[in-house]
C-alpha cells in the first residue's frame, strides 16, 4: 500500500484498509522485536525529533526504541530545559525544528490541536503522540493490535468497554474512533461528571453502572484517573470512585468468555483497576507495551518512507 | 419631506449626493420595495433634505454622483476595544477610528479594559484627547467607564467623575462582576448618574474556559468549553435585578437562543432592558473552530446553527435591539498559538457592514431591523447623535457599493489586527464614501 498521509494527527484520517495496513505492518515488526538482533537498517540516515512538551516516560521511550531499532537517529526535546519554558511560542519552536530538517517529529503536548498546529507549519511528517484531550492515535493502534492478535483480526460483533475518565481522555477519543472503524461495538462507562458533552453524537452506548456495562464485554479498557479530578469537584474521593467504577475480577464474571483487560498506563492500583486483576491472566497491559514499540516502528516506517515507493520493510512479503 | 419655507433658493447647499439608492422611508412615505433613487442635500454639516432623485432643483457647492451606490446613515458601534492606552501594538485609537470610518461607523463606544483600566478621569480624558488629535473630524469616540475599580469587581469605580469626564456608559466588559451584591450596587449608583450599565453576561463560575461552545464540536475536539447557559444564567440574573431595582440595563454580545428567550420574557414584563448581538453570531457557527482555528475563538463562543437562526429572529423582531461588533483586536502572534492558549476576540470593524448587509441582501434580515440595529436603537439608548435623514440631523452618511467583492486580508483591513475567521474569504459590499457632519472622511 502506497502511504499517502504526511502526518498522523488522529485515527479519523484512516480508512479501515489503512488502519489494518498499520496493524499488519506492526505485526511484522513484532516479529523483528523477538529476534536476538533487533536492529534493522530501514531508516538509516533519517532523523526523528521526539518533542515531548508534557511529561511522558513510556510513550517517549517506546518511540525512541522504535526509531533506534529502525536505525533512525532520534533526538529528544523536552519541555523542561527547552526554550518553551523561556516563553518561546509553539510556532517559533516549530520553525526552529523545521530549520534543522528532520524527517519526522513526534509531538506530545498538553493542548488539544497542538499536533495539527505543528503539521500545518512543517514540511516533515508530524506524528501525534498525544495532544491534550483530543487524540492519541498510536495508543489506539497498539490497543487495536493487542485485541487484533487475540481476535485474529476480527472485530465484528465484539464489544469493548472503555471505563473511566472519558471526558479528559485522548486515549478514549481515539479508541472510540478506531474500534468503531474496525467493526467493534463500543461502550463507555463513567460517572456523569467524567463524560464529555453530546455523547449522542458519538457511536457509543453509555452506561452509568459498571456491572451492567461489563455484561458480555469482550474487552475492558480502563483509563487512568488523574488524581486532580477530585479537587476539581468531579468526584467525591478515590475510595468512592474505586467502589463504584474500579474494575475487579467480579465484574468479569458476567463478561464474555475470554474477556481481556487493557490499560494505557501508568496504572493507579486499587483505583481504576483492582491490583490483583492488573496482574492476572486476563490483563494484557504488558503486551500493550510490547505492541506499542511495534506499532510505532510501523508508523515511523510508513510515514518516513512514504516518498520512496519501492520501500518495503525488511523481510516484508512484496 | 422639507416644507416650502425650508428650501429657499437663497439657502446655501454645501453638498448634494445625487442618485443614491435608499431602501428606507422618506418622511411619512413608506419605503419602496427594492429601494429608490434619492438626492441628499447638506448644509452646515446637517441634513437639509432627502428627496426622490430629481424632485428638488437645488444647486450645491459640491456634487457627488452616487448612482448605483446604497445610501446609509453612518453606523454606531456601542462595543469596541481600541486597546489604547497600553496595548497600542494591537490597536490604537487612531487606527481604530480609521477602521471605523472605512467600516462605515460614525460613533464608537470603547470599553474600559485598557492598561491602565479606564477607571479614572485621567484615562478617559487621554482617550478623548487622542481621538481629537488623531482625527478631529473623524468618527466620534465615546469611552465607556469601568464599573468597578480596575475591573476587579470589588469596589465601585468613581462613576460620577468618569461621567463628568465624558464616559457614555459603564461596564466591566471582559471581566464580569462575580459578586451579585456589588453588581446590584453598581446598577443603583449608575442610575443616579443617568448612565446605562452594560453587562458582559458570562457566569464566571460556570465559564472557566471561555471561547469555545460546549457541544458536539468541543466534545469531538477535546477542548474545554462553556455551555450556553453560562450566558443565559447571567442574563436571567441581570433582568431580574433590573426589574427589582427599576433600573435600565444593556446586555452585551448576546449569542444564544436561551438568552433571547429570557430577554423576550423580561421585555414582556416591562423591564428596561436592551441587548446587542454581533455580526459573528449571525454569520458564523461553532464549526469555524473545528480545525482548532484560534481566529474563531471569541467570548461568548460561536454557537450551533440553531442559535444563529434564533439570533436572526430575535434581531428581526426587536427582542435584540441592536448590533455591535465587539471589535477585539489581537496581534497575529498572540492568536497563532495553541487554541487553548489564544486570547478571545474577533477584529470586527472592517467586516461588520459587509457581513450584515449580506443578511439584508439575502432576505435574512429586514432592512428596517438593520437600520434600527446599527443606528437608531444604539443612539437612542446611549444618547448619541443620529442621522434619520430628517432636516437638521447630522449629515453622517455612507455610500456603499453593495456589489463590490473584496477579499478580507491584511491589505484590505484597516484595523491594526487581522484576527478574524473571515480572513481570506470574499465579502460583498464595500464603503465607497463616508461623510461625517457633511465632511468626507473616506
Amino acid at each position: 500500500m502506497q502511504w499517502k498521509h504526511k502526518d498522523l494527527l488522529d485515527v479519523s484520517q484512516f480508512t479501515e484498509a489503512e488502519a489494518r495496513h498499520v496493524l499488519s505492518t506492526a505485526a511484522h515488526f513484532r516479529e523483528i522485536n523477538s529476534r536476538p538482533v533487533k536492529k534493522v537498517p530501514t531508516l538509516k540516515g533519517r532523523s526523528v525529533v521526539l518533542f515531548f512538551a508534557e511529561p511522558s516516560t513510556r510513550t517517549k521511550t517506546s518511540f525512541d526504541m522504535a526509531g533506534k531499532r529502525l536505525s533512525a537517529d532520534t533526538f529528544s526535546l523536552a519541555k523542561s530545559g527547552s526554550s518553551l519554558v523561556k516563553g518561546e511560542t509553539l510556532k517559533d519552536t516549530a520553525l526552529t525544528l523545521q530549520a534543522m530538517n528532520p524527517d519526522g517529529i513526534v509531538i506530545r503536548h498538553g493542548s488539544s490541536g497542538a499536533a495539527q498546529f505543528l503539521a500545518e507549519r512543517l514540511e516533515c511528517s508530524v506524528i501525534n503522540a498525544g495532544d491534550g484531550r483530543h487524540a492519541h492515535p498510536t495508543q489506539a493502534l497498539l490497543d487495536a493490535l493487542t485485541l487484533s492478535r487475540r481476535w485474529h483480526g476480527d472485530f465484528s460483533g465484539k464489544t469493548v468497554l472503555i471505563l473511566g475518565d472519558i471526558a479528559h481522555s485522548r486515549v478514549a477519543r481515539s479508541n472510540v474512533l478506531l474500534l468503531t472503524l474496525l467493526g467493534a461495538n463500543v461502550r463507555l462507562c463513567a460517572p456523569r461528571t467524567l463524560l464529555p458533552p453530546r455523547l449522542d453524537t458519538w457511536p457509543v452506548t453509555v452506561f452509568g453502572d459498571l456491572a451492567k456495562a461489563a455484561q458480555g464485554a469482550d474487552a475492558v479498557m480502563c483509563l487512568r484517573l488523574q488524581l486532580e479530578r477530585q479537587q476539581a469537584g468531579l468526584l467525591p474521593d478515590l475510595r468512592e470512585y474505586a467502589r463504584t467504577f474500579g474494575l475487579s475480577a467480579r465484574h468479569l464474571l458476567d463478561a464474555a468468555p475470554g474477556c481481556c483487560v487493557l490499560h494505557p498506563g501508568p496504572i493507579n492500583r486499587g483505583v481504576e483497576i483492582d491490583s490483583d486483576l492488573a496482574d492476572s491472566a486476563e490483563s494484557r497491559i504488558l503486551e500493550q507495551v510490547e505492541n506499542g514499540v511495534a506499532v510505532r516502528m510501523a508508523l515511523l516506517f510508513l510515514y518516513l518512507t512514504r516518498k520512496s515507493p519501492d520501500a518495503a520493510a525488511p523481510g516484508m512479503p512484496e | 419631506m422639507p416644507t416650502q419655507d425650508k428650501t429657499p433658493k437663497a439657502r446655501k447647499i454645501d453638498l448634494a449626493v445625487r442618485g443614491a439608492l435608499w431602501f428606507g422611508s422618506i418622511g411619512s412615505k413608506k419605503a419602496k420595495k427594492g429601494g429608490q433613487a434619492v438626492d441628499v442635500f447638506v448644509a452646515s454639516g446637517k441634513i437639509v433634505s432627502l428627496a426622490p432623485s430629481g424632485s428638488l432643483d437645488l444647486k450645491a457647492a459640491k456634487d457627488i454622483d452616487a448612482r448605483g451606490l446604497v445610501l446609509l446613515p453612518s453606523l454606531t458601534d456601542v462595543h469596541t476595544h481600541l486597546r489604547e492606552p497600553g496595548q497600542e501594538y494591537k490597536e490604537s485609537i487612531a487606527s481604530g477610528l480609521k477602521a471605523a470610518a472605512f467600516g462605515g461607523f460614525g460613533n464608537i463606544l470603547c470599553m474600559a479594559n485598557t492598561k491602565p483600566v479606564n477607571d479614572t478621569a485621567a484615562v478617559t480624558e487621554l482617550m478623548l484627547d487622542k481621538a481629537r488629535e488623531s482625527w478631529p473630524n473623524g468618527p466620534r469616540l465615546f469611552p465607556i467607564g469601568a464599573l468597578t475599580k480596575g475591573l476587579k469587581g470589588l469596589e465601585l469605580a468613581p462613576m460620577a467623575e468618569l461621567a463628568a469626564s465624558g464616559c457614555a456608559a459603564f461596564s466591566n466588559d471582559g471581566r464580569p462582576v462575580e459578586s451579585t451584591e456589588i453588581f446590584r450596587r453598581a446598577l443603583e449608583y449608575a442610575q443616579d448618574l443617568g448612565r446605562i450599565v452594560i453587562d458582559h453576561c458570562e457566569d464566571p463560575y460556570l465559564a472557566p474556559a471561555a471561547g469555545m461552545n460546549e457541544g458536539e464540536v468541543s466534545s469531538r475536539l477535546g477542548l474545554p468549553a462553556q455551555p450556553d447557559i453560562a450566558e443565559a444564567i447571567q442574563v436571567a440574573r441581570d433582568v431580574l435585578l433590573a426589574e427589582y431595582l427599576n433600573v435600565p440595563i444593556h446586555l452585551a454580545h448576546v449569542s444564544c437562543e436561551k438568552s433571547a428567550a429570557l430577554i423576550r420574557f423580561a421585555k414582556a414584563r416591562g423591564v428596561d432592558v436592551t441587548a446587542e448581538t454581533c455580526p459573528h453570531y449571525l454569520c458564523l457557527t461553532e464549526d469555524e473552530t473545528a480545525g482548532y482555528s484560534a481566529g474563531a475563538k471569541v467570548s461568548p463562543p460561536l454557537r450551533p446553527r440553531a442559535d444563529v437562526e434564533a439570533m436572526l429572529d430575535a434581531l428581526a423582531d426587536g427582542t435584540i435591539d441592536m448590533l455591535a461588533t465587539d471589535h477585539a483586536p489581537h496581534a497575529a502572534h498572540e492568536k497563532e498559538v495553541e487554541f487553548d492558549q489564544a486570547p478571545c476576540g474577533i477584529s470586527g470593524l472592517d467586516t461588520a457592514l459587509a457581513t450584515t448587509w449580506e443578511l439584508v441582501r439575502t432576505g435574512k434580515l429586514p432592512f428596517d431591523a438593520f437600520l434600527r440595529a446599527w443606528t437608531t436603537a444604539p443612539c437612542a439608548r446611549f444618547g448619541l447623535p443620529v442621522n434619520r435623514f430628517l432636516p437638521g440631523d447630522p449629515a453622517d452618511m455612507v455610500l456603499f457599493d453593495q456589489d463590490q467583492q473584496w477579499v478580507v486580508s491584511a491589505e484590505t483591513m484597516h484595523s491594526k489586527s487581522k484576527n478574524t475567521p473571515l480572513l481570506g474569504r470574499t465579502l460583498r459590499g464595500r464603503v465607497q464614501a463616508h461623510f461625517l457632519a457633511g465632511k468626507s472622511v473616506v
